[in-house]
């Protein structure tokens, strides 16, 4: 029985313990299942395969891994290939940090307690912000949760401004999570021509009630935002400043808390760049800072140093009545746990790369991308999309349909881009692209060359008429 | 001793990162970060030593005995990790085609069918993080189904007050109030309570089943039947799933829809906090509903069902695909237990937790229900012990960590004084649970002869207890450098 470690002889001297013997006769478990209808017991289980043994399974599973296959991959867009040092998640796969609960007992858990004051310390000096929480979901839903947290805070108004610069993802995430209570969402657009929000399209909202303001930076696209103009603008309004972040790059940009003189009152974004394999989509997890006057607002677990009865120092969750066990429907959010095994990455990772490390990872990234760009952009037919400053990634745009040349590309074992079409219609045939340090130059000039070698073919014969069947 | 106080300026790990020297010419002075974060400078041995070392502060299933009520700390097999993490999957980009994750996708339309068969319920959908994001699906469901009908009076959710906080703040999350009904001394809803609250305004009923109280709800067809009548869906929180796994589907039952927590049945770990995963099932009328995405399969190939294909959708919960990589090692799971193995889950868990609480009756404990079958998990009252000696819950439960037993749950249910919820799980031995009952026993007979020994407790931990108060009005949330 696979992880039962019972006996026979166990199940008897059990069952004859409870007393299940003396009342039926013969001992059964199932006897034990007595105050369950019988008209609900006992259906049937016929699409649920035999068990495999764990080499069957290993075996099952390492066959899907190699069908799968791997790509280079230059997709961005939200989730970032960094290197991970080795150590990071040989650490976090002991047992002491991967099979322990939330830490309720602070006493039996005081390893992730201090871990995640680390995190929360380390967090709140790349962000520039005094407060951190142990983490939120994603990414996404961090977003969600600082607008409904920002909504909560500023009492009189329910009305957000999410630019259009904003990953589409994110913004939909919003919409499903926020919709319910009442909330309103205007989309600001952006500058075609710079692919950044520009502080004058916001005058239309001026003298309204305006709850807060969200400021990505850089943007999905790539381009960074004025975000010192914009953090003003949100303050001038009575508004919060809501920063969305990718944690690498704040080792070289500026950080929330500074922008704009008083800086932005909350940050978030995906910790995912900090140590977090790709994995089609997750566990990844959401970071989240604010200032230290919005702490109560905020949702998830906080961790606070304290003492304990001997006077030595020790750590505990803390600020627990802002939350779901305690305040029940008036919480701040109805999240408990997070994503802990994440965070415990993120950290061991932030502490082996240490501020120089995740320096150059963040500079590196951006010159293999600038190199990529210009590579790509010497290839007749593309073009860079915006002439704003980028970071990281930018979009370029094709002389063909993207979804077309980026099918070409994969059959070089090459995935190019992510597809801008579905979500950024009128931007023709545009690709973000991203080369992050994992990348080798000749990484760069493979990519090149196939792009030029499918491009040229694309101008010279479009897809469409490649398909007219030819009659003999 | 802190990661930081370790820090020596200059000290780093330059073979993890690659070479300086790019520039960032292009980049407007203004938007450049103006001083380095404090972050800190360590060697990779020291932080591979100093993490090493937190991890040994911990108590893990892996390591000690685990009996927290109402979160299933069973063992979470090691090939789950495992295979989880073989790089072809952890390298796929979430933006990645389909045609790339094929193998991927199987993995995931499999475990989601697998989901489906032993819940009984139409359709599931993996998107939500955690049991409370599938708490926040599920209610978004209900409320997008009346509003599709135009049934738009409808503003209430009714919860037992034996609830998880998690459903009154769930339904506050989806706009609706929360109105919460007693629970009878058997530990069932309170039928009456339950009629006189069920009208016009109910949009559904959240019910766990095995209640937190760990018995059966008895009346389930009744209660179903009430709510259904005043036109209310009902639904499942799966917290308890575990109890019934393979033996109760909660499709049958009556339920409309329901969230499962895979760290908890599925066996996926806790990871100190996170990340779970807690997919949501559906009966046919709320299918249309479901968020996104869902997996398909269609002459033998996966794909992500998107806005377009379920435009009433209640929408996107994350980014990309929810927990993929937790969902990964609940599908491994799924495959060793098989249908017999599933089933024997429920058995096992029930029949630990059943002869716990026998041996902890026999040992002079109060059970809060003795009347009652325990499900996978049962609650002892100290109110008595309380009364004579001084020693509370809280005491009993830190006592047990100097016995090396992790405590059971406690002041959880609100309405039992002075309560340890205890559940064993399947994975435990009969030794394992023997020497846990000999511990209660001491520690009873200590509360008795050494009051002050088990309201000092614990005395073997790397803290003692810590100064709560303190925590919470001088908030210390950061480290600091010193001046």
């Amino acid at each position: 029985m696979p992880f039962i470690p019972h006996t026979e002889d166990d199940i008897r001297a059990m069952l004859e313990a409870i007393g299940v013997a003396r009342i039926i006769g013969v001992a059964r478990i199932d006897d034990l299942f007595d105050e369950i209808p019988a008209n609900l017991k006992g259906g049937a289980l016929s699409r649920i395969p035999p068990a495999l043994s764990e080499a069957e399974i290993a075996r099952l599973m390492l066959e899907r891994a190699e069908q799968d296959g791997r790509y280079l991959n230059f997709i961005g867009a939200g989730a970032y290939e960094h290197h991970v040092p080795a150590a990071v998640w040989q650490i976090v796969s002991r047992g002491e940090f991967y099979s322990a609960y939330t830490p309720y007992q602070a006493e039996a858990s005081q390893g992730t307690l201090q871990l995640l004051y680390e995190y929360q310390s380390m967090m709140t000096s790349l962000t520039g912000l005094e407060v951190s929480n142990a983490s939120l979901y994603d990414g996404a839903s961090a977003l969600a949760e600082a607008v409904l947290m920002a909504v909560r805070a500023h009492k009189t108004s329910r009305r957000v401004l999410v630019p259009a610069t904003v990953h589409p993802a994110y913004r939909r995430v919003v919409k499903s999570i926020v919709r319910n209570q009442g909330i309103e969402i205007v989309e600001l657009p952006y500058c075609t021509e710079r692919g950044h929000t520009l502080p004058e399209s916001l005058a239309v909202h001026l003298g309204q009630d305006i709850a807060a303001l969200v400021i990505p930076q850089p943007n999905f696209f790539g381009v960074l935002e004025p975000v010192d103009e914009l953090t003003r603008w949100a303050h001038a309004n009575q508004a919060l400043a809501l920063a969305l972040v990718n944690p690498v790059t704040l080792a070289l940009l500026s950080a929330p808390g500074e922008w704009g003189g008083e800086g932005a009152d909350v940050a978030v974004g995906d910790g995912q760049p900090l140590g977090i394999p790709l994995s089609s989509g997750g566990p990844y997890f959401g970071f989240m800072c604010c200032k230290k006057e919005l702490v109560r607002q905020m949702p998830g677990r906080i961790v606070g140093r304290t003492v304990d009865r001997d006077g030595k120092p020790g750590f505990t969750l803390t600020l627990q009545a802002r939350e779901q066990h305690i305040r029940r429907s008036k919480a701040t959010s109805n999240i408990c746990t997070n994503q802990g095994l994440m965070v415990t990455a993120a950290t061991i990772h932030m502490a082996i790369l240490g501020p120089e490390g995740l320096k150059r990872v963040a500079e590196k990234s951006h010159a293999n991308t600038m190199d990529l760009l210009q590579r790509l952009t010497g290839i007749s037919g593309v073009k860079r999309c915006f002439t704003g400053p980028v970071m990281h990634e930018a979009v370029v745009t094709l002389p063909a349909p993207a979804a077309d040349v980026l099918r070409a590309l994969r059959a070089q074992g090459i995935l190019g881009g992510a597809d801008l079409g579905p979500h950024f219609p009128e931007l023709g045939h545009a690709v973000l692209v991203c080369a992050t340090e994992t990348k080798t130059e000749q990484d760069l000039a493979r990519y090149a060359e196939h792009l030029a070698r499918i491009a040229a073919k694309r101008q010279e014969a479009p897809p469409c008429a490649r398909k007219t069947p030819i009659k003999p | 001793m802190l990661i930081f106080e370790l820090s020596r300026p200059g000290r780093g790990n330059f073979h993890q990162a690659p070479a300086k020297g790019a520039g960032l010419d292009d980049i407007p002075q203004n938007l450049m970060r103006k001083s380095p974060p404090r972050l800190p400078e360590v060697s990779e041995m020291d932080a591979v030593r100093h993490y090493t070392r937190l991890s040994q502060k911990n108590f893990s299933i892996d390591t000690h005995f685990y009996p927290l009520g109402s979160c299933t700390m069973k063992y979470n097999p090691r090939a789950c990790n495992s295979l989880a993490m073989l790089p072809q999957f952890l390298a796929r980009h979430p933006l990645a085609p389909e045609e790339t994750g094929q193998g991927f996708l199987a993995c995931l339309y499999e475990l989601q069918e697998i989901l489906k068969d032993v819940t009984g319920m139409a359709g599931v959908s993996m998107a939500p993080m955690a049991g409370a994001h599938g708490e926040f699906a599920g209610v978004a469901m209900i409320r997008a189904y009346h509003e599709s009908r135009g049934d738009t009076a409808r503003s209430e959710i009714i919860v037992p007050d034996a609830a998880h906080g998690t459903n009154p703040a769930t339904a506050t999350m989806c706009g609706y109030k929360a109105v919460e009904i007693p629970t009878t001394k058997e530990g069932n809803v309170d039928l009456a309570a339950l009629r006189a609250a069920v009208g016009p305004r109910t949009a559904g009923l959240m019910l766990t089943n095995p209640s937190t109280l760990g018995v059966f709800e008895e009346a389930i067809q009744e209660v179903q039947k009430i709510v259904h009548d005043a036109g209310g869906l009902l639904y499942y929180d799966g917290a308890n799933l575990n109890a019934i796994l393979g033996r109760v589907k909660p499709g049958d039952m009556g339920f409309d829809v329901i969230h499962m927590n895979l760290h908890k049945t599925f066996s996926t770990p806790h990871g100190g906090g996170g990340p779970g995963a807690g997919p949501v099932g559906v009966n046919e009328r709320l299918l249309p509903f479901l968020p996104l995405p869902v997996v398909a399969r269609d002459k033998g190939a996966c794909r992500l069902l998107v806005e377009q294909d379920r435009p009433q959708s209640i929408g996107r919960l994350s980014a990309f695909l929810g927990n993929p990589g937790v969902l990964l090692r609940a599908y491994v799971y799924a495959r060793m237990l098989g249908a017999e193995g599933m089933r024997r889950v429920a058995d096992f868990a029930t029949l630990n937790a059943n002869y716990l609480m026998a041996e902890l009756k026999k040992a002079g404990f109060e059970v809060a229900f003795p009347m009652r079958r325990a499900s996978h998990e049962f609650i002892v009252t100290l109110k008595a012990v309380k009364e004579e000696t001084g020693v509370s819950a809280m005491d009993f439960a830190k006592r047990l960590l100097d016995y090396g037993f992790h405590a059971p749950t406690t002041y959880f249910p609100l309405l039992v004084p002075e309560c340890l919820l205890i559940e064993p799980t399947e994975t435990e031995s009969k030794e394992t649970l023997d020497a846990f009952v000999a511990a209660m026993k001491n520690i009873l007979e200590e509360a008795r002869g050494n009051p002050e020994l088990v309201k000092g407790a614990p005395h073997t931990t790397p803290v003692r207890r810590l100064d709560e108060v303190k925590a919470a009005r001088e908030l210390d949330l950061a480290w600091k450098q010193a001046p």
